[in-house]
């Protein structure tokens, strides 16, 4: 792995920096190796096309879910604008497989016409196609790329940077810190979601695009099998996200983001440039959350601008809290049980809970069990599941300030002990 | 019985002769020499007869009008002569003379037509009784006259109207003749200069008539020439694809004008090429290479050469054919010189309207300030005073406005429902409030983003139990009647009646909360909490105590506030949702602290979306995504809002 290449002499190698990486890539390996060998498309078909789809989103949502972790429990900034982010990369990646599988049957289509279609009348059918549910049939301009997966999938990393990097130095430079920058970032995220919901937004409105699941070119290839790419792939770029957030947060600059968290002003004070460092965090989690959006949509097979609302952002936060901010495992495992659960919950697949007379179905209980129960962890357990891993482990945060009043060690704590 | 019916045949004929009636005198003449237009009753033909009658001068003439119009005029078939008739019973008519109206007697109706003039000859028997209408001396009869003018005036009615000006009694009649011969003036009158001069009499008017008047006059047509055109009546240049004049427009008017060849559209020139198939090829060109727009065309213009298909303009030819004509647009509605003066009051007239709109524009803001503001003042002390952010401050308006339903249900009169629920949504949403301070917040006040998540956690929840006991479909919450309708000021601006209540809502809670904070013993604890919870304590303050209150109070009016937003917006589930993050903007934009700030904050978010809305009155989605962007650019230049808060409090 990456080890070799970032250890230098006087320091320890990145494992034993961040001895996680290796159980988590561990595991990783074995249940991809598992869901393979289960899955309709490779063996026994033990495990459905359907849910093998479930488990590759659920693998983008723990992605999405380690930038979140990144950005707000090793920085301090409780973004809700990722799921925005994740969901640009998304439109980006869905743009161009809406694009090229509509010529692909317009082609077709025009085939048996008596005269060979001319590039116009291709682009009108395309046009047509896509645009006819909004009552337009022309390109708007934000698909003048959509023709190239080349630059699409270079919008999936372009899109979410640049706007997170205008935004996060608009909203760094003028102090915006705390709850002001969580409820500035959510204001974002309702703007690109209201400005989605029009018809004119030029990507269709509420209809969003669909038919993701279809790959261009590949109709012959069954759906079970392109589950399991896509599930490789989603594991694939989380193994990768996992390393590349654990180099980032074990050496001096995780130091320097923890510290920006536990007191920014300090920081400050010592010479560092905290916009810098919290520009690069932000900038760095919205193209990891691009990228997941990017691998999840064509799973799910459907985007719409409802996806982007700033409820989906509050969820993230949520998966990580409960799955313990602060360490990317944690991030990993809240989001990973908490979607899976929901999943199940609103499925209808869970029994009904007969409580004497009261005969309570999870369709319509499940978001109230999921709001109190998050209520609850924030109250009593703000380590989140992950905090059991320390009672395993005998693992103890070193106590250099009184009590412990969470994972926010340092000086935050310090004035709350005083206060 | 029998008795009776011979009786009534003796007496109807007796009483027979309508030939008693006088033949010769001059109306009947004037009829006669008419008669066959009038029998034929065709609304193309009819005009010189009504236009004769109109004309005679004869006293009777509009009487005779008058029933004709009225379907009360019948023809002796033998003898050709009008009378005017009575149905008394299904065979009988009660005849009368049409020259000074005195009854003739009973005859059966055997030999006698109605004349039923349909609904066009009728109006135009109407328009020629306006002008003896104008000068009845019923008042009522006048006033219906000048309606009929102004609803389809003719050229004729502005000489009749001038005729009777001056003999006006009635001054509100005499008002609106004068305004009326105005408007027929601009429409009608003689010469430029007397068009123009009653244009110009009227500025500073901005009656919807006045504009239906002068709008006609300003018509125009788009026309091409070779060279450019001169004189007053062009309007203005044009270039073949700007906004006012499309390419393809440009090019169908040469076409129309036969000064250029037809173009084809490009599934036409398919359909002719697919049509012309043969072997393979097109005209010697083979199918397959057809593969572009230029090989189109260029197969199109060789089967064209055969004569086959009509020949058509290329792209390029267009193009040129374009370039050597100028395009302008020309008043045909009027004389250049009206069309400018007209163009010139409804400049000034379109100026005064605007003023009127944005009178309007500013009332919507206001209402929409003061609904952002009620949403946001409970927000203004639980966030602004305390910093809790309580992400189910939505939740506690939607948890109001259900409140308001349920009273609704149970007491059937809608004003004592509303006055009853006011006060209960206060009491739950400050029950529950409360309760949330006790359980949850106060575990957490120096844990800022905690609070913002464990407060979400509880707005889903309450959301998802709301809509477990309602149900997912809007629930009514029905004003009462007295808060129906609108405050009108003009045909522009108007307010309903639920806004105002609204605003006036919001400015008793803005006096509430002044009074509470400066005036009370209340206000004072919770400032010194604020300011300094240990040294309040040592005050002998219960800060526990304090918070508790403070936060009830905040959420008691979030209550309130739901019961007034879900009068005029649906009561569902999610509409906290659509208030949250303008009600934390209202807040954080005017200044974090500071209920003024807050009343600023609303008056700036609502103004904001009304103007943005304005330019685009189609799209609320747009202004709501452009006001956010505002915002957060409004942030970055005033980081701590309107009104600042300096010295120690900044920094807590």
């Amino acid at each position: 792995m990456a080890d070799t290449a970032f250890a230098a002499p006087p320091r320890r190698p990145l494992v034993l920096r961040q001895p996680s990486i290796l159980v988590f890539l561990a595991c990783l390996a074995l249940f991809t190796l598992a869901v393979t060998l289960l899955a309709d498309g490779s063996g026994t078909g033990a495990i459905s096309t359907s849910f093998v789809k479930t488990l590759g989103k659920t693998l983008c949502l723990c992605l999405v879910a380690l930038a979140m972790d990144l950005v707000w429990g090793y920085c301090g900034i409780l973004s809700l604008g990722h799921m925005a982010f994740f969901g640009i990369g998304g439109y980006a990646v869905g743009m161009w497989l809406m694009y090229a599988r509509t010529r692909l049957i317009v082609v077709e289509s025009l085939a048996n016409a008596p005269l060979p279609p001319t590039p116009e009348e291709i682009s009108d059918g395309i046009a047509t196609q896509i645009f006819g549910v909004v009552g337009a049939s022309e390109f708007p301009p934000v698909w003048i790329f959509a023709h190239s997966l080349t630059l699409q999938l270079l919008a999936v990393v372009l899109v979410p940077g640049l706007l997170a990097l205008v935004f996060g130095w608009l909203a760094f430079r003028s102090r915006v810190t705390g709850v002001y920058l969580s409820i500035l970032t959510q204001a974002m995220t309702l703007a690109l979601s209201l400005y989605l919901f029009q018809n004119d937004s030029g990507l269709r409105g509420n209809n969003g695009l669909s038919g993701l699941q279809n790959l261009p070119g590949l109709g012959e290839v069954p759906q079970s099998a392109i589950s399991l790419w896509f599930f490789w792939a989603s594991a694939f770029a989380l193994g990768l996200g996992y390393v590349l957030c654990a180099w980032v947060v074990s050496g001096k600059f995780g130091s320097v983001i923890r510290g920006i968290r536990d007191d920014e002003a300090r920081v400050r004070f010592l010479g560092y440039s905290v916009e810098a460092f919290k520009l690069f965090v932000f900038t760095l989690t919205a193209i990891i959350a691009g990228i997941a959006g990017a691998l999840y949509y064509p799973q799910a097979g459907i985007i719409n601008p409802a996806e982007i609302a700033p409820i989906a952002s509050i969820y993230l936060a949520v998966w990580v809290a409960i799955g313990g901010r602060g360490r990317l495992y944690g991030a990993v495992i809240g989001a990973a049980l908490v979607s899976l659960l929901s999943t199940w919950f609103t499925g209808g697949q869970a029994p009904d809970l007969v409580l004497g007379p009261v005969r309570i179905q999870w369709v319509d209980w499940w978001t109230i069990l999921l709001g109190l129960s998050f209520v609850g962890v924030t109250l009593f357990a703000p380590k989140g599941i992950g905090g059991l891993v320390d009672l395993v482990t005998e693992r103890r945060s070193p106590s250099r300030h009184g009590a412990d009043l969470g994972p926010d060690h340092g000086s935050l704590r310090e004035r709350e002990a005083q206060e | 019985m029998f008795r009776a019916a011979v009786l009534s045949v003796l007496l109807v004929c007796a009483a027979l002769p309508g030939r008693a009636q006088t033949a010769d005198a001059p109306i009947q003449r004037l009829l006669q020499e008419n008669a066959e237009a009038i029998l034929k009753s065709s609304r193309k033909t009819i005009g010189p007869a009504i236009d004769a009658l109109a004309a005679s001068g004869l006293p009777a003439a509009q009487s005779v009008l008058d029933r004709w119009q009225s379907k009360q005029m019948w023809v002796d078939e033998t003898s050709g002569l009008f009378v005017f008739a009575e149905e008394i019973d299904r065979d009988t008519l009660k005849i009368f003379d049409i020259a000074d109206g005195s009854e003739i007697g009973d005859v059966a109706d055997d030999g006698y037509r109605q004349l039923k003039p349909n609904s066009g000859i009728r109006a135009m028997i109407g328009a020629a009784l306006v002008q003896f209408q104008l000068n009845d001396p019923n008042p009522r009869t006048r006033l219906r006259a000048l309606n009929a003018i102004e609803r389809d005036a003719e050229e004729s009615h502005l000489a009749a109207l001038r005729a009777t000006i001056e003999r006006e009694a009635d001054p509100g009649l005499r008002a609106r003749k004068e305004r009326l011969e105005r408007l027929l003036t601009i429409r009608f009158g003689e010469s430029d200069a007397e068009r123009i001069a009653a244009i110009e009499s009227f500025s500073g008017d901005f009656g919807s008539d006045l504009r239906a008047t002068l709008n006609p006059l300003l018509q125009t047509s788009i026309e091409a020439a070779e060279t450019e055109p001169e004189g007053d009546e062009v309007k203005r240049l044009l270039k073949p694809g700007s906004e006012a004049l499309p390419r393809e427009a440009a090019y169908q008017i040469l076409v129309d004008g036969g000064l250029a060849k037809p173009r084809i559209s490009r599934g036409d020139k398919r359909n002719a090429l697919i049509a012309n198939i043969e072997d393979g090829a097109v005209a010697g060109i083979r199918v397959a290479t057809l593969d572009s727009e230029d090989a189109r065309d260029r197969a199109y213009a060789a089967l064209a050469e055969t004569g086959v298909v009509q020949p058509v303009a290329t792209e390029a030819q267009v193009d040129e054919t374009l370039d050597r004509f100028v395009f302008h647009e020309r008043y045909v509605g009027a004389p250049a010189a009206v069309a400018l003066a007209a163009q010139d009051a409804l400049d000034a007239i379109e100026f005064r309207v605007g003023m009127m709109q944005s009178a309007d524009l500013l009332l919507d803001a206001i209402s929409l300030a003061s609904i952002y503001f009620l949403a946001a003042i409970g927000l203004a002390i639980t966030f602004g005073v305390m910093r809790v952010i309580n992400m189910a401050h939505g939740e506690f308006i939607m948890m109001g406005a259900y409140t308001g339903y349920v009273v609704q249900q149970l007491i059937p009169s809608y004003t004592v429902s509303i006055l009853v629920a006011l006060p209960i949504a206060f009491a739950v949403t400050f029950a529950a409030g409360v309760a949330m301070e006790r359980l949850v917040i106060r575990w957490l006040y120096h844990r800022p983003l905690e609070t913002l998540l464990a407060t979400f956690g509880i707005s889903v929840a309450l959301q998802q139990l709301a809509k477990n006991i309602f149900g997912t479909q809007a629930r009514p919450l029905t004003a009462p009647d007295w808060l129906d309708g609108s405050l009108v000021f003009n045909d522009v601006v108007a307010i309903s009646y639920i806004r105002i209540a609204i605003f006036v809502l919001a400015m008793i809670f803005l006096g509430l909360f002044l009074f509470v904070m400066n005036r009370t013993r209340l206000g004072l604890e919770v400032r010194a909490v604020t300011q300094n919870p240990r040294m309040a304590g040592s005050m002998g303050i219960n800060p526990d105590r304090i918070n508790m209150l403070t936060f009830g109070f905040g959420s008691g009016i979030a209550g309130i506030a739901g019961v007034a937003i879900g009068l005029y917006a649906k009561v569902t589930s999610e509409m906290g949702q659509d208030y949250i993050v303008q009600s934390f903007m209202t807040v954080v934009v005017g200044g974090v602290g500071n209920i003024f700030g807050a009343l600023l904050g609303a008056s700036l978010v609502g103004s904001l979306q009304k103007g943005i809305e304005w330019f685009n009155p189609s799209n609320t989605l747009a202004a709501q995504t452009y006001m956010i962007l505002f915002i957060i650019l409004f942030i970055q230049f005033r980081p701590r809002g309107i009104i600042a808060l300096k010295g120690r409090a900044v920094e807590t």
